[in-house]
């Protein structure tokens, strides 16, 4: 099984003149943690954008846990996301409003799947996840997410992403609002934990002091030269 | 997702009891015009139940009823002893019952009548007056009064205490009979109905009661009592028109015994019919008696008469009512919409979790729902407590009771139609959130 296999997927935003993606091949192997490079613009969440199936993709170029994106309508991308994909954005990550246990059990909420692979105890599993990312305060825990640190929020994020052991982690540019030391300890933490849970990672990020985290590393602008 | 709903709204607590509070108050308000009308048509049908006609001096149907029935304003210038007794001689005519008028207890209206009242009057579909305590008027005793229920609760009053009378029908008078004391023989059983608000007294008593203010010069400055005008100012006297000319008076003592005292003039009568399908025939025969100018007043025609005349006021309250309504379906819209833009990545980062936007549309709906609801129950709080509150001053003022437990099918549909207003106006948001949501997917340029 691959949590990712993209194979000739080309894609053009509705009205673009040219094609934004052109991939020849890309794939992950279970557990894999893999470093996508390249300039801000390029196309890399766009890219991300793909696989987690917001966009419209031809039908057997994205395949995520061998299951054709392409082929399931929207509804159907949006649960099957939820079930097979943890996802970690820049910034804004949480639900204001929620208390930071509350975010992290958020895909248990909207997924079976997810929720029977967080074991017995969901809410255990998540305080766990946040302990094991360095938020073991439990004050922490119940504070709406709103009061937490920039740094504290991408962690809570990551216990979202990882919770319920989904086989592939979308991370897009996930330290980019953290300083120097914070983003080194997240990303250690963050591959540490895809490890543990057998998740599989990708990475996407301009800053390749990174690089040294991950198994492989690819250059966007040289995968993405389908692109014309 | 209703869970989620409540924590996204309990999270803008401020501006969603704002909203709330709004729709509450236009629910309360619907619910409350449409009671007081109810209260008021009920109140007003029960209290002329069993009266065939009511003949009264030549005048407005709607004034007559209300004078009478009601106790509220005066008939014209009274009718003759002979009228009545014509009136009660006619054959279709079972009985009838002399209606005095023009003095007030305390602001409470006195009507002055006989024991046939009692016997005769019906309110709330049929059922006979009956005393909470004491008796009715009997022939002896020109000095009994017979008090309703509210009268004596308001004023602790029972069988044996004491009252003085005034002239006019205004709440607050100066003009006390107080030499022409009664002594409350009787206090009635709540009726619900005007009945509870007046004071009867004999027609004897009435009478006695004028025959003392004409006895000369208690007071100086009064113009009534100057001997040489003292019978024209009697018109002044705020709607008083049963007055007694004392020296006709001897005329009729040897007539006849049916009613023990026979004043010279009288205000009203009430008439039932042997036969109710001849009340058109004698109608008319009333209102064509070239000796005395008289109405005869269908009691259902009249009250219909009424509701035409206040019909436009209640649409213009009703009117207004569902404005309120609108006002609040107008500020939940703005409220959810305002929002939007900064929960735009709330959205998003729904959707990265799983959720379609079809369910963040649901979300939307449900908060509206959930807002709706609140205000339906919060109205229905406020109106509960503003009845209670009013009750017993709209009961005193005017008779009405409004109740606190009427909750019929009408009102349920009533609030059933807010509330589908309420989701209906929540799609207008709830339609710009599924656009966006699909437009944005995951990330959202801030």
């Amino acid at each position: 099984m691959h949590p990712l296999r993209i194979e000739r997927l080309v894609y053009r935003w509705p009205g673009a003149a040219r094609s934004t993606l052109g991939i020849g091949a890309l794939s992950l192997a279970s557990g894999e943690r893999l470093f996508l490079h390249g300039p801000s613009g390029c196309g890399k969440s766009t890219l991300l954008s793909a696989i987690a199936g917001v966009v419209d993709v031809p039908t057997g170029a994205i395949l995520v846990a061998d299951k054709d994106v392409g082929a399931l309508n929207g509804g159907a991308r949006d649960r099957f996301r939820v079930d097979h994909i943890g996802m970690i954005f820049q910034v804004f990550n949480l639900i204001p409003w929620l208390s930071a246990l509350e975010n992290v059990l958020l895909p248990c909420t909207f997924s079976k799947r997810r929720l029977e692979r967080s074991g017995e105890d969901p809410a255990g599993t998540a305080r766990n996840l946040l302990d094991e990312l360095g938020l073991s305060d439990p004050s922490l825990a119940s504070k709406p997410a709103s009061e937490l640190s920039v740094g504290q929020q991408q962690r809570v994020a990551a216990a979202r992403a990882l919770i319920g052991k989904p086989d592939l982690i979308l991370a897009d540019e996930p330290t980019s609002a953290l300083d120097e030391v914070a983003k080194a300890a997240f990303v250690d933490l963050l591959a540490r934990e895809c490890a543990e849970a057998g998740t599989a990672l990708l990475f996407v990020s301009h800053d390749r002091s990174l690089e040294h985290h991950f198994d492989r590393s690819v250059d966007f602008l040289a995968l993405n030269g389908g692109a014309a | 997702m209703l869970g989620f709903s409540l924590r996204s709204l309990w999270n803008r607590r401020f501006v969603a009891g704002l909203t709330v509070l709004a729709i509450s108050l236009s629910v309360a308000l619907i619910l409350g015009v449409e009671r007081l009308r109810d209260g008021a048509r009920d109140s007003f049908a029960n209290s002329a139940s069993g009266i065939d006609l009511i003949v009264a001096p030549r005048g407005n149907s709607v004034q007559i009823l209300m004078a009478t029935v009601f106790g509220v304003g005066g008939t014209g210038t009274g009718m003759t002893w002979d009228s009545f007794e014509w009136l009660e001689d006619r054959p279709e005519v079972a009985w009838a019952v002399p209606i005095q008028m023009g003095d007030n207890h305390r602001g409470y209206p006195v009507i002055g009548t006989d024991a046939s009242y009692f016997e005769h009057f019906r309110h709330s579909g049929g059922q006979p007056l009956s005393l909470a305590a004491g008796t009715f008027l009997s022939g002896d005793g020109a000095d009994a009064a017979v008090v309703g229920a509210e009268v004596a609760a308001r004023f602790d009053y029972a069988p044996g205490a004491v009252i003085v009378n005034a002239h006019g029908s205004g709440e607050v008078s100066f003009d006390l009979h107080d030499d022409a004391p009664f002594t409350i023989s009787g206090v009635l059983a709540p009726t619900g109905t005007a009945v509870d608000r007046m004071v009867f007294v004999t027609l004897e008593g009435f009478d006695a009661l004028h025959a003392e203010e004409d006895a000369p010069a208690a007071d100086p400055l009064d113009p009534a009592a100057m001997p040489t005008d003292d019978h024209d100012d009697h018109d002044d006297h705020g709607g008083h028109d049963g007055h007694d000319d004392h020296e006709d008076h001897g005329e009729h003592e040897g007539t006849e015994a049916k009613h023990s005292h026979e004043p010279d003039r009288i205000n009203a009568v009430y008439v039932g019919l042997i036969d109710r399908t001849n009340v058109l025939g004698l109608q008319r025969a009333i209102n064509e008696r070239p000796s005395d100018a008289l109405s005869a007043v269908l009691p259902a025609v009249a009250l219909t008469e009424l509701w035409g005349i206040t019909g436009t006021a209640e649409r213009a309250m009703r009117l207004m009512a569902w404005a309120v309504a609108l006002a609040g379906m107008i500020g939940m819209v703005v409220m959810l919409s305002a929002t939007l833009d900064t929960r735009r990545r709330e959205f998003a980062i729904l959707r990265s979790v799983g959720a379609t936007p079809t369910r963040i549309f649901a979300l939307i709906v449900a908060e509206a729902a959930i807002l709706t609801a609140a205000g339906l129950i919060l109205g229905l709080v406020l109106l509960t407590v503003a009845t209670f509150v009013t009750d017993p001053i709209l009961s005193a003022r005017f008779g009405l009771r409004l109740g606190l437990n009427v909750f019929g099918a009408r009102e349920m549909a009533t609030l059933f139609v807010i509330f589908c207003a309420g989701l209906l106006a929540s799609l207008i948001p709830a339609v710009r959130v599924y656009r966006m949501t699909l437009a944005d997917g995951l990330s959202v340029r801030l």
